[in-house]
């Protein structure tokens, strides 16, 4: 019978399944940050447990850290601590950690790929909703609480009940200026924050198909803005050269024999899922937020809608809400409005691709005066890269600031906070009230708008600056 | 740590909105902390600090145990400090019309009970609680939603399993090591399949 790719990853790792009981889910991976991490470890220490594989488990530093030249050196007492207890519970179990200048450092999803961890037909974890970012790789890859992770560090596995599934069918080409940040925004627009609720999503089709792993990363990166708690991409051959060279992934003959598991892992053609939604991408425009969840997006181009045009979700009143909050009404332009601030980083759009892009906006422009641009490379990795393609000098010359890596402004609970009544144009994933910083504004786009807003001081249609 | 939970009778307080995301229930500036603890008073501390009116900041509701929202509560982050937060401020049960996946996992593994009720029954409760004083009780055996009077508001419905576990304070570790051998033929096999670990001898 045909079964498509979470089917048989959920058949590849289900170890015991009693009448009645969520079946026992074996994990193959489970990634720590110093954030969700700490209590986890408490959890076995009071129950008198060790780590059940250490080698399962790979962990980084990146939410709570400065972005600053001089990171090492944490003002804020409570991130030390936090950082601290995450280095002496790795020595302690000999769990791997990629400390600040290892090479490897950086956000947990975005190293994850990187050093090839993440691969096809593998389960993944994290105590992190963006965790589904690993997808990209055909991998079920959810985010789970700090209990959670204790399992996890305890006995490899998680009680689960077998997610419902939605086959995403994106039709068409996209036309040049629109990316695969648009491509979700405009996903998560059209079913709501909580569209896929209970689901896991397969993003199909022949756009998904020609998209570059780190395109693709971007679009599994989001499904939990819709609800989805995994959402994943069948590998192809995009897939395997992407892993081909990567520092974990196996050599020669072993490779070789690697790939065909992973390539059988696949969706098989007529595979069924529980629902499906086609989403044609061939008249899709740049998009950006207007409100306060990630669902209330429009083309660049475009105005605020009236709540009877809205789609995504919610009362009236919490439309209205979103708009006082943000400063905006129906009706008005979105090209135009002024931002102070732009961020392009985070594990949505923080590699190597996004900062070319910046790059190739920003080369031989100004950002405009009075707006600071945060460039926040998603690991240490991606800010060397960046540094050999002579990119940081673009940046500088721009007037960008080119920082080191971590989460950064995506979510203010570190150095990095958007102050108070100041609006940001954002390459991040949540556009919630005060994420930024308390009483921030935070508008999403791809990087691309991003760096053309940033260059014009307001937000702007990108495909003037192409 | 799950607490048990059978029956809960309590103040209800109101919070008429869509989409309550994490970082509404604890922005994510408060979650620099190691420790389980400690998080109650920062408990929706943006809306309260910007809201004289806001239900925390209302003496009357002061005691409120139930909390009554709409759709799609919890949406947002992974953050289990969002449960803690919601329980260490006395919150024992939440009333929807629906929830987001993460945070229900969470709640079911530290005994915060997530009951999923019909917009229209909501929507009386909303009112009802603004109103004046909403008592509820809300029991798990029976799975019911009940007021003061001892008048049946609504029936629920709540995962067997989960409801097993949390009428008997049993969380899921115990279960899980208790196919010890499993776990360890599952970890050979896929270990000699993965490679995990088999290319790093610098760092």
């Amino acid at each position: 019978m045909a079964r498509n790719i979470i089917e048989k990853i959920w058949e590849r790792h289900v170890i015991a399944e009693q009448e009645g009981h969520p079946a026992v889910l074996g994990i193959d991976l489970l990634l720590l940050h110093e954030v969700t991490s700490a209590q986890a470890f408490q959890m076995l220490e009071e129950r008198n447990l060790t780590p059940f594989a250490p080698d399962m488990c790979v962990a980084t530093l990146d939410h709570s850290i400065p972005t600053r030249p001089d990171r090492f050196n944490i003002i804020d007492p409570e991130a030390r601590i936090q950082v601290e207890t995450l280095r002496s519970n790795c020595s302690r179990y000999n769990i791997r950690l990629y400390d600040f200048e290892s090479g490897y450092q950086g956000i947990v999803h975005v190293i994850g790929p990187e050093l090839g961890l993440t691969r096809p037909g593998m389960t993944i974890v994290c105590g992190d909703s963006h965790t589904a970012t690993h997808g990209a790789f055909g991998a079920l890859a959810f985010g789970i609480g700090s209990t959670e992770v204790g399992h996890v560090l305890a006995s490899g596995a998680l009680l689960q009940r077998m997610p419902r599934t939605i086959k995403v069918n994106f039709k068409g080409e996209l036309k040049e200026g629109v990316f695969s940040k648009d491509v979700v925004l405009e996903l998560i627009r059209q079913i709501g924050t909580a569209g896929a609720n209970g689901h896991v999503i397969e993003y199909c089709g022949e756009a998904v198909r020609r998209m570059s792993m780190e395109e693709r990363m971007t679009i599994c990166n989001m499904s939990i803005e819709c609800g989805a708690r995994a959402g994943l991409i069948s590998p192809d051959e995009i897939t395997i050269e992407y892993l081909r060279t990567r520092r974990y992934s196996p050599r020669g003959k072993e490779f070789e024999s690697a790939v065909e598991n992973w390539l059988a892992y696949a969706s098989d053609p007529d595979a069924c899922y529980d629902r499906e939604i086609t989403i044609d991408l061939t008249s899709l425009e740049p998009l950006v937020t207007w409100g306060t969840n990630p669902a209330q997006a429009a083309p660049v181009s475009k105005k605020v809608p009236d709540f009877s045009e809205y789609v995504g979700g919610g009362s009236s009143a919490d439309f209205q809400a979103a708009l006082n909050y943000t400063g905006l009404k129906p009706g008005d332009a979105l090209e135009g409005v002024p931002v102070e601030r732009a961020f392009v980083g985070s594990c949505t759009n923080g590699r190597i691709e996004d900062l070319r892009i910046v790059a190739n906006i920003l080369r031989g422009r100004r950002v405009k005066e009075g707006v600071k641009f945060y460039i926040v490379p998603g690991s240490e990795r991606v800010r060397s890269q960046a540094i050999e393609e002579g990119l940081d000098k673009i940046f500088k010359e721009a007037g960008a600031d080119f920082r080191m890596p971590g989460c950064s402004m995506c979510l203010a609970m570190n150095d990095d906070v958007v102050p108070a009544g100041q609006r940001c144009i954002s390459s991040s994933n949540r556009n919630f009230v005060g994420r930024q910083g308390p009483g921030s504004i935070t508008h999403l786009a791809s990087p691309a708008t991003v760096a053309a807003s940033a260059v014009k001081g307001c937000i702007t249609d990108c495909r003037e600056y192409l | 740590m799950i607490k048990k939970f059978i029956e809960h009778t309590g103040l209800a307080a109101g919070l008429a909105r869509d989409n309550v995301d994490t970082d509404m229930i604890i922005p994510a500036r408060y979650l620099t902390s190691t420790s389980r603890e400690g998080y109650g008073k920062n408990l929706f501390k943006e809306l309260r600090e910007k809201d004289p009116d806001f239900f925390l900041n209302q003496e009357r509701l002061g005691e409120a145990s139930i909390l009554i929202s709409g759709r799609n509560f919890g949406c947002g982050s992974s953050r289990e400090h969002a449960v803690w937060a919601l329980m260490q401020a006395g919150f024992r049960v939440i009333i929807a019309e629906s929830f987001a996946d993460i945070f229900k996992s969470n709640s079911e593994r530290n005994g915060l009970i997530l009951v999923s009720l019909q917009r229209e029954i909501i929507r009386e409760l909303l009112e009802r609680a603004a109103a004046s004083e909403l008592v509820l009780t809300v029991n798990l055996e029976k799975l019911s939603v009940s007021d003061r009077q001892g008048n049946l508001i609504s029936t629920f419905e709540y995962d067997p399993f989960r409801r097993y576990c949390l009428l008997n304070e049993l969380d899921d570790l115990d279960y899980l090591l208790s196919f010890k051998a499993e776990l360890m033929k599952f970890r050979t096999e896929r270990a000699e399949k993965l490679f995990l670990g088999g290319e790093d001898g610098e760092s």
